[in-house]
């Protein structure tokens, strides 16, 4: 059985040798041109001036195209139709691109673009959360929110209140391939175009709009992206539609690819956010009741900021049942580059203001931060049904609200809770105990360093809160000599989609995986496809696969059956055999005979998620599947001369379901912890005053490199499987394990918290300059 | 360009029409279709670019995005299509990265490639270091590390021992590759204007990010003495054009604490590249040599044609983007009198590796008999300029080696800096972290664990 297997990913090979072939390493024709943006340099204003005669006149160059030469109106936006692709009159952000470069070379387009001559009438940029409040700068009429139960009576009745402000930053995708497209004009005015994009129909959507044309006239091709992680979700959009509109105008291939410092002053990131909390609390630490205000800073369009801060008001109770509670969401405009989607789509930040509150809980209370995560925690999934004991309506029964699931905040059972059974193994696998006591025997002894230890849990949503979006379509073919051509929509950025779903293609068939060909993501084979986000890709594109590869196993089953006078439920797949009726028969065979028999060897696929619906306004229903968990142990080490610090070691246990592939879903789940870890520690964006990035490079910008792992880094995976009928009872893996890195932050926290006896206030991300403000906070200066 | 050959992976290569500040990076990607080395950044942070760069004194990894085409004259690279055998067998480091599960996206992939089968040539097993110029946002690196581990005893292959071709040097009037000191000096004392290059990890950003037209322009790293290290009974004295890679062995020797901030500065790909002449002489505030050359006391030389000078290593930065430098004058060496090491050197910045400080600071304080006889304290990122701490240094001199002192003595140092904020750090935080150098220095000096770099888990 080839699913659950733990394969390499089907391009390392050709990874290591250096033929994996990314958008710019597409061989390109003849005259081919390469665009280049001139960008605002002002966060706010009006464009006063644009010469771009020296433009025209740099060596090389070919076209050059404000906003008024474009032939019909193009809009970037995923959503909300508010982003030009070039912008004349009044600019938004310092990175909004106001004319577009053709050139003969990438170099010389941007050498070009340097000679424009820009004015602007630069007015007060709207840059701060608090400077978007005083203006009433904000998307949608007023905040969203959603309530459970009565938050404010029970916090005033409670035994304990605490409130508290976290600020929580952004963080730049840093996808090591920045964001490419080329366009190939073909007969007819049709188009062909390849782009790093997580999304292939909206690039094909926008493409077609940009050019005034019906979607069947757009091709779109995503063979791979040199990374993801939410920013090739609509931020591909600007460069597939420039390279189409100069293509289609010169009739010359045109390439478009950012360098790294415009990729980073041009593309949206992940929000930013300030939680607010007020939480009452009884002696043990269980919450009564709790109130959460989430200011988010969205920048200057839409994008996709509405379903992210929703998802952050959705993980605002992470692993916990709160009985009370009212959270209430911001979406803050700004002058500032539109925030998109990142890896956790909103739902990290609200995890880490709940977390945080855990944190100040336990603190308050002197108790162990994990005990009071533990007092909280939803009740047990329980156990039903016959041979289990439980009988409802008898004398000495619980109540069925006693037992049985409980509810989050936006009133979605909470069926499938595993994290009391996951937590008491994770603390047994990573000695919590016994090292929180040698961590304190440590700091006792050491004036200067100070070590500190934290659990977290993770419990995320899976679904596209939109729920139209939970769906996949597939496209299989068996060829007469038994090889198999796979395709589907999702996007391969990675994570190792494209090698799961062939496992289960392979599973199908009961044939080798190396016998089943990967294909590139096209719309013109499979339509209408949704972003490969929100973790979804194999819960999605599996199941797609699976429904077309299953027709055309029962075509053969059927037709072989029937040859043996046996049933086509007793035929078999096994080991590159059919089996049929006593006799076995090479997979090759069999399909060579069916199709000189005449029996179709293609097939579509399709697959929407069960159960889901939901209202985004009410803030009512089930708007996931079903939850993924996980959870995470880690040890810091602070420096109180200057804040410096790093990680020790990490012990994560992760729930992937049955895992369609235990060593890509580790390689996700160790990379998405340091990811997570990284946003929260040493990755600062910083704007200047007049809403300039000044992090807008890896010399300013800095992700973790090798070292900054934990020295000691232990993953393993739960073994279960989903409750829900998920492919092969399989749980996506693309995002949760980034909220693993949580605990790196409180742990931080925690290592602050031994300096002195005030509550360390920690904010994100914890750079040293933010360790050592918390460590004076915690002695009390 | 002057005509120029080198090897690549292992066949003969001649270039006489390309411009002198053409990358390697770019001319492999668009003359050569060699399309394995990716552009991640262009600028030297993120090693997707790396290649492995063979002369006279080994192997080594560098970015070929900040690597122009004169560099490489009578060298040999090897890029990452040349790193598996020519009938395509994979190199240890590539089976191990596949069966290890290193690539997920696999566009860092072909750098960290190329990096470890460097590391694996030169039975470099502190992988740590050898990787810390390439960045990957996928793995969080643990698999990558278990491949480098699985690989590091297999056998170097046959093909990755490239030997250099013999080339002659050869000039042009835009673009001069000097073989002695002396052609060099006379040279820029004709063309004053022109731009030298060492390691062009300064430059190379100039033209990749500045978008600059550089003519003419010299080439020094075909200058053997200026790459000289000589350590003789009252001095070290180091050649301008020696790598920080060069350096470092002596370091380690002399001044380990400087051996540890060199470990730290940029990356394998950097120091590899980057000559310490170099880094004094962009006169960088946040150059991490200054300030320990400061401390130490160090000589700069400076010459002119046949002209010479000396001077100490402070005198030479004037402020901010301004040097004690004329027209037409290079930096030939550093000399570092010999002294008992008490030598420290602090490096704050967000990331341990592989980033700018915020914050260096550099102590040799000298106790004798429980009191501070000599105290030389320098900073970077503290003023325009790397700079003394003269006020410090003076309410050390001469007092008792207590905390007390200590305490006193960090009340001073608003006297010597008014520093900045910007992305790295703020002005206060600057300022504390300076101040608390010098308590950590003390601590140490009296045996407290005070860094984290040091802690075991």
């Amino acid at each position: 059985m080839s699913v659950a297997k733990p394969l390499p990913h089907d391009a390392a090979p050709l990874h290591v040798t250096g033929q994996a072939r990314y958008v710019d390493d597409i061989p390109v024709p003849a005259g081919a041109l390469h665009l280049a943006f001139g960008v605002s340099p002002a966060a706010r204003g009006e464009i006063t001036k644009l010469d771009l005669q020296a433009v025209r006149n740099a060596p090389g160059v070919a076209l050059v195209l404000r906003a008024e030469d474009l032939p019909h109106p193009a809009d970037t936006s995923p959503s909300a139709h508010d982003e030009p692709l070039l912008t004349s009159g009044a600019v938004h952000y310092a990175g909004q691109a106001i004319f577009l470069v053709a050139a003969t070379s990438h170099l010389a387009a941007r050498k070009a673009v340097a000679q424009a001559v820009i004015e602007i009438e630069e007015h007060p940029a709207i840059i701060t959360i608090d400077e978007a409040l005083a203006a009433g700068s904000r998307f949608e009429e007023g905040p969203r929110i959603y309530r459970k139960g009565d938050a404010a009576t029970a916090i005033s009745n409670a035994a304990h209140v605490i409130e508290g402000t976290m600020e929580i930053g952004g963080q730049e995708h840093f996808y090591l391939e920045g964001q490419a497209a080329l366009a190939l004009p073909q007969e007819g005015g049709d188009m062909i175009v390849h782009s790093s994009s997580q999304h292939p129909t909206e690039i094909q959507h926008k493409v077609a709009d940009a050019l005034g044309l019906p979607m069947n006239a757009v091709r779109v091709e995503v063979r791979r992206m040199g990374g993801g992680f939410g920013g090739k979700e609509s931020q591909g959009n600007a460069l597939a539609m420039a390279c189409a509109i100069v293509a289609a105008q010169t009739g010359r291939p045109a390439k478009m690819r950012y360098d790294r410092d415009d990729d980073m002053i041009i593309t949206g990131k992940r929000h930013d956010f300030r939680i607010s909390y007020r939480v009452g609390v009884d002696a043990e630490g269980r919450i009564e009741g709790i109130e959460f205000l989430q200011y988010c800073r969205c920048g200057w369009s839409q994008d996709l900021s509405l379903p992210v801060a929703d998802r952050a008001m959705l993980h605002a109770d992470n692993a916990y049942h709160l009985p009370n509670a009212r959270v209430e969401s911001h979406r803050l405009k700004t002058n500032t580059q539109s925030a998109t989607a990142f890896r956790g789509f909103g739902g990290p930040q609200g995890m880490v203001g709940i977390e945080r509150v855990m944190d100040h809980i336990a603190h308050k209370l002197g108790r162990d931060p994990l005990e009071v995560r533990r007092a909280n925690y939803y009740r047990a999934e329980a156990p039903a049904g016959p041979g289990t004991g439980r009988r409802f309506g008898g004398a000495h029964s619980p109540k069925a609200e006693e037992i049985g699931p409980q509810t989050t905040h936006y009133h979605m059972q909470v069926e499938d809770f595993i994290l009391h059974a996951l937590t008491e193994r994770l603390l047994e696998t990573s000695d919590y105990h016994a090292r929180r006591s040698s961590i304190a025997a440590w700091n006792a002894e050491n004036p200067v360093l100070k070590k500190g230890i934290a659990f977290s849990p993770v419990k995320f949503g899976i679904s596209f809160t939109l729920t139209h979006l939970n769906q996949a379509g597939a496209l299989v073919h068996v060829y007469q000599d038994g090889s198999v051509h796979m395709n589907h929509g999702g996007t391969e950025m990675g994570q190792g989609l494209f090698q799961k779903v062939a496992q289960v293609a392979a599973d199908r068939f009961g044939i080798p995986p190396a016998q089943v060909k990967i294909t590139a993501t096209d719309t013109a084979k499979v339509p209408n496809t949704s972003a490969t986000a929100a973790s979804s890709g194999s819960d999605l594109n599996g199941m797609a696969v699976k429904a077309a590869c299953d027709t055309i196993r029962d075509r053969l089953a059927e037709f072989i059956a029937e040859k043996h006078q046996a049933a086509p439920t007793s035929v078999r797949f096994a080991a590159g055999q059919v089996h049929v009726g006593g006799e076995s028969y090479p997979f090759e065979a069999v399909v060579k005979d069916a199709y000189m028999n005449r029996v179709s060897l293609s097939a579509t696929g399709f697959y929407k998620t069960p159960k889901i619906v939901w209202d985004r306004i009410k803030g009512t229903g089930r708007p996931f599947f079903y939850f993924a968990y996980g959870a995470a142990v880690t040890e810091v080490v602070i420096d109180t001369l200057t804040g410096e610090n790093r990680i020790l070691r990490a012990d994560i246990l992760h729930d992937c379901g049955a895992s369609l592939n235990p060593a890509l879903d580790i390689g996700q789940i160790e990379g998405g912890y340091v990811q997570g870890a990284g946003w929260l520690t040493t990755e600062e964006l910083v704007w200047d005053a007049k809403g300039r990035l000044s992090t807008h490079a890896p010399s300013t910008y800095k992700i973790p490199a090798c070292s900054d792992r934990p020295d000691i880094f232990n993953v393993a995976l739960w073994e279960g499987e989903n409750r829900e009928e998920t492919i092969y009872r399989s749980k996506a893996v693309g995002e949760p394990p980034l909220m693993l890195g949580i605990s790196a932050l409180l742990a931080l926290s925690d290592a602050a918290s031994a300096c002195g006896p005030a509550y360390p206030d920690l904010h994100a991300p914890a750079t040293a300059e933010q360790v050592l403000a918390a460590v004076e906070r915690a002695r009390g200066a | 360009m002057p005509e120029i050959s080198f090897l690549l992976n292992g066949e003969a290569v001649r270039i006489a029409d390309a411009g002198a500040t053409v990358t390697l990076l770019d001319w492999l990607r668009e003359d050569r279709g060699l399309t394995g080395t990716k552009e991640g950044c262009n600028e030297g942070d993120c090693g997707a670019c790396t290649v492995m760069v063979t002369d006279a004194d080994g192997a080594r990894a560098l970015n070929a995005c900040i690597l122009f085409l004169p560099q490489l004259h009578g060298k040999a690279v090897r890029t990452v299509e040349g790193v598996a055998s020519p009938d395509g067998a994979l190199h240890p480091v590539q089976s191990a990265m596949v069966e290890h599960h290193g690539s997920q996206c696999g566009f860092c992939t072909p750098g960290f490639i190329v990096s470890m089968a460097t590391a694996h040539l030169n039975g470099r097993r502190d992988h740590d270091d050898q990787l810390a110029g390439n960045l990957c946002r996928c793995t969080g690196y643990a698999p990558i590390i278990r491949a480098a581990e699985a690989a590091a005893s297999a056998p170097v292959p046959d093909w990755m021992r490239d030997v250099p071709p013999e080339a002659e040097a050869s000039s042009d009037e835009a673009c001069f590759l000097p073989a002695t000191a002396d052609a060099l000096a006379a040279w820029y004392a004709d063309h004053p204007d022109g731009t030298l290059i060492a390691g062009a990890t300064d430059v190379g950003l100039w033209v990749t990010k500045g978008l600059a037209e550089l003519s003419p322009v010299a080439f020094l790293g075909g200058i053997s003495e200026l790459k000289e290290i000589t350590v003789s009974e009252g001095e070290i004295r180091i050649g301008a054009g020696a790598t920080m890679a060069a350096l470092m062995p002596v370091l380690a020797e002399h001044h380990p604490s400087y051996a540890e901030l060199a470990r730290r500065y940029g990356s394998e790909q950097v120091r590899q590249a980057a000559t310490i002449g170099g880094n004094i002489a962009n006169g960088s505030p946040i150059g991490d040599n200054p300030p320990a050359l400061i401390a130490l006391g160090a000589m700069l030389h400076l010459r002119k044609g046949a002209t010479r000078r000396a001077l100490p290593m402070e005198a030479f930065f004037l402020e901010y983007g301004k040097q004690d430098r004329a027209l037409g004058e290079f930096v030939e060496a550093i000399s570092i009198p010999r002294q008992p090491d008490r030598l420290k050197c602090y490096k704050l910045s967000k990331r341990f590796d592989q980033d700018i400080s915020a914050v260096c600071g550099c102590f040799s304080i000298t106790v004798e008999g429980g009191q501070v006889t000599g105290a030389r304290v320098a900073f970077g990122g503290m003023a325009g300029i790397p700079k003394r701490a003269t006020a410090v240094e003076n309410a050390l001199i001469g007092a008792a080696w207590t905390e007390e002192t200590v305490r006193a003595a960090q009340a001073q140092f608003a006297e010597d800096f008014q520093p900045l904020t910007d992305m790295r750090a703020s002005a206060a935080y600057r300022l504390e972290s300076a101040q608390n150098m010098l308590l950590r220095y003390f601590l140490e000096d009296q045996g407290t664990a005070a860094h984290v770099l040091e802690v075991a888990p």
